[in-house]
Order: C-alpha cells, then structure tokens, then sequence
C-alpha cells in the first residue's frame, strides 16, 4: 500500500462524495456550482490514474461547458415561468 | 405511476443491476495491472517512430487521426445545432450591440471593480495558456482539444470581465465562423496532402524533426493547432449564443 494507491483511494471516496453531493442538492443553481467541484475531482482522480490528457479534457468542460450550459438553462426556464 | 410504485421498480432495478456489477467488476483484470498490449506498443514506438514524447497525442493526431477529425466535425455539428436551436424568434426583437451603451441597459448592472480587474489580469494569462496548451500538444499532456476549449473560457472572461456588448463586438459572429471552418477545413486539407506528398490520407509526410523540440513531429503539432483552432472558435461561438440568450432574459426582467 504504497502513496499512490493511497490518493487514489482517497480521490476515489471524494469522487464518490461529490456524486453524492451532487444529487443531494436540490437547488439547482447550487448544484450547478456542486457539479464543477465534482468536475475537479473527478480530474484529479483522472491525474492520479495516470491519464493527465483526460484529466485536463474534465477540467475545461466540468469547469467552464457544463456550468455554463446549466446557468443558462437555469435563466431561460426561470424566465419562461 | 405512483411514487411506491416507482420505489418498487427502482428497488428491483437496483438489485439487478447491483448483481450485474458485482458480477463483472469481479471478473475484471487487478486494479494497476498490464495496461494491454496497444499500449505498450505505442510507449515503445511512438517516440522513436515519430519523435514525439507526447505517445497520446502521437495516436490522437497520427496514428488515429481520422478519429479527431470525426470529433472535430461533431463539435461543428453541436455548434451549428445551438446556434440552430438559439435562433432568433419571431417574438424577439434584435440584440444591436453598442460600445457605448449604458452597461446596465445590457447586464443586470455594470460589473464591480474587482470582478474587472481580476477578470482582465487573467484574461491574458488564461489566453497564454490556452495558447501553450494547443502549440505543445506533441510535447505535453494535452493538444487541441483541451488548449482550445481554455482558449475559448479566457476569451470569454471578457464577457465576465466587462460585458456582453464589448464581447460580442470583440468576437463577432462574422470573425468567429470563418475562422471555426478554417480550422475544420485545414485539418481536412492537411489529411489529404498526405495523399498527395505521402502515401495515403492522414499520412505523416513532414519531416520529423528532433525529439522533444517545439517543432517537429510532423503533420502532429498543425494537426493540434487547427483542431485548437477549431474548437476555440466553436466554443466562442456557443458562449455567445449563450450570453443572447442571457441578454434577452435580463433585458425581458428589466422591462417588466
């Protein structure tokens, strides 16, 4: 059981946590912001397996598409009510 | 369908599928154990083949770089289906974009000082990065794909930064389109020149240069620039149907 099996088991109980953490939370602007937390850690998980590529390819679209993409269908749902 | 009626099914499923994973995560080869025989080919290969240390951008851009192109044309594709779908309706009237209109007649009230200024002293860095990203896609871990999408997230701190007129005026439509099908299209042309200089389509005909230098590789660090190209474009392109779309909701919550 040497260090990296260590972050791994760990990055993998984050990853787990925030899947969680993003069900949990109703709100959906909150989970908006809840989904690119779990965008991170799944990336770091990703750089932990070895799979830096991927890694960066989960940062840009946890980070910047899909918060994007659900902010925007947040305003135009609200604003159709 | 009631909701003990959807519990029920819900519980059932899970059972099902809980046996299914157990099953074949049971028989699954050990956690960190040979990572296949493509693999290892490509580690002992790739940098002496090509000269390029970067083995996945080698496969991404050469030796499956049909792939890549497949995945560009579907980030055209998306592009052109939510500019499709945001199409202007007959209800809404025209968005004209003026520099010198009143910020809080477009956004919901002129953005703070530090939003401003942190905005746009990352605006370069991000930009560079992106940059850094997309030229060293055969030396580091990333290329194309990624650097572009970076590209695209530090062009659209403008929008954060400032507003939404000086980002579509900055990035127009008009500039966007044509340089998202220049990209497109010169990783196209690129693949049949390979045709024509080489031996078949998506063939490596340039020179291969030295490992490790910034140019070299071949056809691979074009290849990572047009796709970068490409994608940054496309990803531009969508941010700004996005923020009419946003405009359109403040505008419609202020009038009211």
């Amino acid at each position: 059981m040497n260090a990296t099996t260590v972050v791994q088991l760990l990055l993998l109980v984050l990853v787990a946590g925030g899947g969680l953490a993003v069900v949990l939370e109703r709100n959906p602007l909150n989970q908006s912001m809840v989904l690119g937390v779990f965008g991170l850690t799944l990336a770091m998980l990703f750089l932990a397996l070895q799979a830096p590529d991927v890694a960066l390819s989960e940062i840009v679209v946890g980070g910047f598409v899909v918060p994007t993409l659900v902010l925007v269908a947040l305003a135009k749902a609200k604003d159709h009510q | 369908m009631t909701t003990r009626g959807r519990l029920t099914l819900f519980v059932l499923s899970a059972v099902g599928l809980t046996a299914v994973l157990v099953a074949s995560l049971t028989g699954l080869p050990r956690f960190g154990s040979d990572a296949g025989r493509y693999g290892r080919l490509i580690n002992r290969s790739a940098a002496v083949e090509r000269h390029v240390p970067e083995a996945v951008g080698a496969v991404t851009f050469d030796y499956r770089g049909i792939d890549s192109f497949g995945e560009e044309s579907i980030l055209f594709a998306a592009v052109l289906a939510v500019a499709l779908v945001l199409r202007e309706q007959l209800d809404e009237d025209d968005l004209p974009y003026k520099l010198d209109e009143d910020p809080g007649a477009v956004t919901a009230g002129e953005t703070t000082e530090t939003v401003r200024l942190v905005g746009m002293t990352f605006l370069p860095l991000v930009v560079l990065l992106g940059l850094s990203v997309i030229g060293h896609g055969h030396l580091t871990p990333g290329g194309g794909f990624q650097g572009g999408v970076v590209l695209a997230s530090g062009l659209a701190l403008l929008y954060v930064a400032v507003d939404a007129a000086t980002f579509r005026t900055a990035l127009p439509d008009g500039a966007l389109e044509p340089v998202e099908a220049f990209g497109l299209s010169a990783y196209a042309v690129i693949g049949l020149l390979g045709l024509v200089f080489g031996s078949a389509v998506m063939d490596n005909f340039l020179p291969f240069g030295h490992l490790g230098r910034l140019v070299g590789g071949g056809t691979i660090p074009l290849l990572s620039v047009a796709v970068g190209i490409e994608v940054a474009a496309g990803t531009l392109l969508v941010t700004a149907q996005f923020i009419d779309q946003l405009v359109r909701v403040m505008r419609s919550r202020s009038a009211r």
